[in-house]
């Protein structure tokens, strides 16, 4: 127990943490399509961190937050200058803009690096310094924990994704109607009085503190992955901004502590002994879950998809089928449309009882009134796009929707 | 169903034009879909050589959603589309296209010679560089648009309607028999909007056929044989002015017929055919 | 973890300038020289398929492929070194870029998964495969590190260094960068109409979705090409810098190749240069940094599409209309004679009075106005100017009332001359309408031009 609270209970949380706090924001970068900004920030803020660490001589919050916020603010106004006064299209202007800033925190951080006082590793870039959130302090039993004292002496980045986690939830809270309506509408929302730009340039800073913040636990790359993936999965899952905020800080939350555990016990299970990269198993079992949801999940997943696809073009071969069949019923020696007979639709039908199993097929009783309620629908149809027509096509369209998902034949009208 | 109810459904159904084999582009009963949503329903319709074709309808009625799936760009839900006789692969070195304006970046860093050459490209084949003959035949199609002039021109330094001329300069660089253009006339000067049609009527009369999306209600008339009302599904199709009546384009755009395009249809009824 | 090595340090010492040329002039010792002419390479075939990248708008999907090589060469690595059956040197260079490419070939057919068979855009598909992508290399990187198999080099591959390069490994790099640039070339024409106007393309008959393929395999060429120099995080940088300096010095598409190229390579040389020379730079860092200067250089600089030229593009139109107004103003108001002050000149175009002054210096340096204590008199010259300004002028109203349905797209109010624009004979009919709408008698109603539109000056 004590070697969990020394070595992994602050990583855990802070791995929670910086989960929390990006899945959040990560809502309102997919949603804008601004998943790339926050690629390119989280590039480009090493500068930024480099140039704090150097002058302050130490990973302080508060330093390094002004470094990252800086580099933000410079990343984002490169950014646009060169769209604008440049004419360069978005993806190469964010390109150039991060590659190069990051280039130069790299050089920043190799010349930095033989200065005594710097201990800032290029590696911990690419997946932080979980070394610095060992808990050397830490106490004896669990249920010491219980008493708020005795995390005095816990990592200072840990208190620092605290606050940054609180203050992000809150002011999502808070600010959520703005968040939304400048998310969804820009130009309406700075007509009523939400500053679209303002809002913006607001999240682009959260982001730049929320990399920053959870530098020692991630490091730069990977927060991308806690920044995008739990919205995205969420995003599959639901089609209202609440739910998926809910759903994106469960899936982070999750899936930090999921990576987390898999790092630290799935190598005892081949018999290896050392555990895994903790940051790089987070996004992995990130990933894992996208993947997983994309595929089963209810109304957006690929498998419903393809099944109701499959559904809808069964009924409309079968209705094709019989329309066609009706249109022949007295006329044998009329040549046929260019359709050839559909041979599954054929015998879907002949297994309902709507055509007879004799060469050539003929519509049984219940298959001729089917056909004929088919004939009247797309009559009825073809009569509402005339009497509503170019007033309410989504009309028409839900009109011909619902007609399609009669339930069942036994409903249909019997006229005589 | 009363009998009197199947027979006029029959009818209905029986009136579905006659389809050739010989006809440049033969659709039939064409149905394609976005999402769960039909967006064109059983278009049926069969184009004799040598017609200037008009597709006209509201906003969202399909126009361009045809003509991208006469041309493979989208998936059909139902119904088959034949080009003399053969499917779209067989016949494509007869086709010829003039996409949307909209579709391209204007800023791209090539000038109007550049992209009418960019027709040539299937007969000069894979990897081998534009000879001269090939630029001259590119500088010809030029010239038959009247944009000789503008030839080294970078295109985001032409005006909208030049910018079309230079899109149907490409198309006639294809050499086709047949020519799909969307939305040609939109938003162009009157000059070009002249030089575009004397450009069409010039391929009707060497047996080329040509199928536009047209928005102008007010030249149907004035430059098309045939018209293809369409509203998510065909209204009505045949000669102009067959088909070119209040009652049609009443079924066709409804309640959206304002004062407005009434206005513009009297006066298109009024003034001299040129 | 060690940092990233250092790029060979030539001196300890201060830099003395024959240590420089030296090393610029390809003597500074065999592995030095053919490491920066493979860095050279590397640049050239950068430019000319990041290009395409670039005008195709899938820039940041190269990024992601960039990155995701990491699983590719962590899991080659591994591959060779726990299936020793295999017979893999585990840091043989070609298993791990072999490793690097299909894994990069993985990663860009996740995305178009992703992109076509979910409601998911395509800029956090990107996101989510590059940053998934480089977890799994994370750990997998972490795993080859824990072996007994020596792995030190392996990290190399994320930041790039030139140091530790075999003249070998130097070459192979400028092979398959040498091989991009080939088949691009090759491709030249397909790739620019493919990006240009793909729905063209395709119903052209080109094979759009391949062609498009085959971009993203030139890429990752490039980018494995680029691996052990530049690094995988940093070699987008050579893809998007180079040509996106180019395009401000160009409009056409040969030239704007051509001259990508050149900055790619140029950075290449001058990059893999510096930091020879300079102690602790390493190559990935200063390449990209030299390109960037490159980049700035132009964005600032280049005539017609820098931001100096458009600047200056714009005073000068801004110039040329004041000077315009100005003249036509005292040419109207010539007739009671007198010079005209600077008050009336600001009250009758609504300018300030510094701006009216100002305009009003500036053309009486060049010699179109005379100042006297009265006020501003026009020269021989501005005088002159004045009437052509003002003939152009109403030449220009009379032809929007006549032939208004053609006049948008001709008339150019701040041109030298109409005729620059119309026909003579357009403009002798223009100007006899004006003189009978002087003298009062009815207007006539000039027939239109011609259905080609060519009598109107030939646009």
């Amino acid at each position: 127990m004590k070697q969990f609270l020394v070595l992994d209970l602050v990583p855990l949380l802070a791995l929670a943490l910086s989960a929390l706090t990006c899945a959040l924001l990560g809502n309102f970068l997919v949603l804008r399509r601004q998943a790339l900004m926050g690629d390119a920030i989280s590039h480009a803020v090493l500068p930024g961190l480099v140039v704090a660490v150097i002058l302050t001589g130490s990973l302080a919050p508060w330093g390094v937050f002004l470094g990252a916020a800086c580099a933000a603010a410079v990343t984002a106004l490169s950014i646009e200058l060169i769209k604008r006064l440049g004419r360069v299209e978005p993806g190469a202007a964010m390109g150039v803009v991060f590659s190069v800033l990051f280039a130069l925190g790299v050089l920043m951080l190799e010349q930095a690096h033989g200065l005594a006082n710097i201990d800032l590793d290029p590696s911990c870039v690419l997946y932080g310094q979980p070394e610095y959130l060992a808990w050397y302090s830490a106490p004896e039993r669990a249920g010491e924990l219980l008493s708020p004292s005795a995390w005095a002496s816990a990592p200072t980045p840990l208190f620092t994704l605290l606050g940054v986690a609180t203050g992000t939830t809150l002011l999502i809270a808070v600010f959520f109607k703005e968040l939304r309506i400048a998310a969804f509408d820009p130009a309406l929302a700075t007509t009523q009085g939400v500053h679209a730009g303002g809002v913006h340039a607001a999240l682009m800073l959260a982001v730049a503190i929320a990399t920053v913040a959870a530098f020692e636990a991630v490091g730069s790359i990977l927060v991308i992955a806690m920044l995008i993936t739990p919205a995205a999965t969420a995003r599959l899952l639901t089609d209202r901004l609440s739910v998926q905020l809910w759903l994106s800080a469960g899936t982070g939350v999750g899936s930090a502590l999921l990576g987390y555990g898999v790092a630290a016990n799935a190598p005892r299970l081949f018999g290896l002994p050392d555990a895994l990269n903790a940051a790089g198993a987070v996004t992995v079992t990130l990933a894992a879950g996208f993947v997983v949801t994309a595929l089963v999940a209810p109304t957006h997943g690929v498998i419903a998809r393809v099944v109701r696809t499959r559904r809808l073009a069964r009924r409309v071969a079968m209705e094709d089928l019989l329309a066609d069949l009706y249109r022949h019923r007295d006329d044998p020696s009329r040549p046929s449309e260019i359709q050839r007979p559909d041979q599954r639709a054929l015998d879907r039908a002949r297994s309902r009882g709507w055509v007879t199993r004799d060469i050539p097929p003929r519509l049984t009783e219940s298959g001729l009134r089917y056909a004929e309620s088919v004939m009247r629908r797309h009559r009825e149809w073809q009569d509402e796009l005339v009497r509503r027509a170019g007033l309410d096509p989504e009309h028409a369209h839900l009109r011909a929707h619902q007609l399609e998902h009669l339930p069942d034949p036994s409903t249909l009208p019997c006229t005589e | 169903m009363t009998p009197e109810e199947v027979q006029l459904a029959r009818s209905e159904l029986d009136a579905r034009p006659e389809h050739s084999a010989s006809s440049p582009l033969s659709v039939h009963a064409l149905t394609v879909a976005y999402h769960k949503k039909p967006v064109l329903w059983d278009v049926d319709f069969d184009v004799p050589e040598s017609s200037l074709v008009a597709v006209i309808g509201p906003n969202g009625a399909g126009k361009s959603t045809l003509i991208k799936a006469c041309l493979n760009l989208i998936p059909r839900a139902s119904g088959a589309v034949e080009f003399w006789g053969k499917p779209f692969a067989a016949s494509r070195a007869r086709v010829g296209y003039v996409p949307q304006r909209e579709s391209v970046d204007w800023d791209f860093p090539v000038s109007a010679l550049d992209v009418v050459a960019m027709g040539r490209y299937r007969k000069i084949g894979w990897c081998l560089p534009v000879s001269r003959a090939h630029k001259d035949a590119a500088m010809a199609c030029l010239d038959r648009v009247g944009m000789a002039d503008y030839a080294r021109r970078q295109i985001a330094q032409l005006s909208g309607g030049q910018q079309q001329r230079v899109f149907l300069a490409r198309a006639l660089a294809q050499e086709a028999d047949l020519y799909f253009m969307d939305e040609p006339f939109a938003g162009v000067d009157a000059a070009t909007e002249r030089a575009i049609i004397a450009v069409l009527r010039e391929l009707r009369e060497h047996g080329k056929t040509v199928i536009c999306v047209h928005h102008d209600l007010q030249t149907v008339t004035t430059y098309f044989d045939r018209a293809l009302l369409l509203n998510m599904r065909t209204v009505a199709w045949g000669p102009v002015a067959e088909v070119f009546t209040e009652e049609n384009l009443h079924k066709t755009y409804g309640g959206r017929l304002t004062l407005l395009a009434e206005a513009a249809e009297a006066v298109a009824r009024s003034q001299p055919h040129e | 973890m060690t940092p990233p090595a250092q790029a060979i340090p030539v001196h300890d010492q201060a830099l003395s300038v024959s240590e420089v040329v030296r090393v610029l002039t390809l003597q500074a010792g065999h592995n030095t020289t053919v490491v920066t002419l493979a860095a050279a390479t590397l640049g050239l075939a950068a430019g000319l398929v990041g290009a395409f990248a670039l005008l195709r708008k899938r820039t940041l999907v190269a990024d992601a492929l960039a990155h995701a090589t990491l699983p590719g060469i962590a899991g080659a690595f591994l591959l060779a070194a726990l299936v020793p059956g295999l017979g893999l040197g585990p840091m043989s260079l070609p298993v791990l870029l072999i490793g690097a490419a299909v894994a990069a070939l993985l990663a860009a057919w996740a995305i178009q998964l992703i992109t076509r068979h979910t409601r998911i855009r395509q800029d956090a598909a990107i996101g989510i495969v590059l940053s998934s992508a480089f977890g799994l290399g994370v750990v997998l990187l972490g795993i080859a590190q824990r072996l007994d198999v020596p792995a030190g080099g392996l990290h190399h591959f994320i930041y790039g260094q030139t140091a530790a390069m075999r003249a070998s490994d130097a070459m192979l790099m400028a092979g398959i960068a040498g091989v991009a640039l080939v088949s691009t070339l090759a491709l030249k024409k397909e790739l620019a109409l493919v990006c240009f106007n793909d729905a063209f393309a395709k119903v052209d008959g080109w094979p759009v979705a391949r062609l498009d393929g085959a971009m993203l395999v030139l890429a990752v060429t490039v980018v494995v090409a680029g691996l052990q120099a530049v690094g995988l995080i940093l070699v987008i940088a050579l893809l998007v810098i180079p040509p996106a300096a180019a395009r401000f010095w160009t409009d056409h598409l040969g030239r704007m190749l051509v001259l990508g190229a050149c900055f790619g390579a140029l950075s290449g040389y001058l990059g893999a240069s510096l930091s020879a020379l300079l102690p602790d730079a390493p190559a990935g860092s200063v390449i990209v940094l030299t390109a960037g200067a490159i980049f700035l250089f132009s964005l600032i600089l280049a005539p017609s599409r820098g931001v100096l030229a458009a600047f200056a593009q714009r005073q000068t139109l801004r110039l040329r209309i004041a000077a315009d107004h100005l003249l036509e103003l005292i040419h109207d108001n010539a007739a009671p004679a007198g010079p005209v002050t600077l008050r009336q000149f600001a009250r009758a175009r609504a300018w300030s009075p510094a701006r009216a002054g100002a305009f009003a210096r500036v053309l009486s340096a060049r010699g179109l106005l005379t100042r006297t204590p009265a006020g501003y008199e026009p020269t021989p010259r501005g005088r002159a100017r004045g009437e052509r300004v003002a003939r152009n002028h109403a030449l220009w109203e009379q032809y929007l009332v006549t032939h208004a349905d053609v006049a948008p797209s001709h008339v150019d109010w701040s041109v030298d001359q109409v005729e620059h624009v119309l026909s003579d004979e357009l403009i002798a009919r223009l100007e006899a309408e004006l003189e009978r709408e002087q003298s009062g008698a009815p207007a006539i109603v000039p027939p239109t031009p011609d259905s080609t539109g060519r009598e109107a000056g030939g646009a």
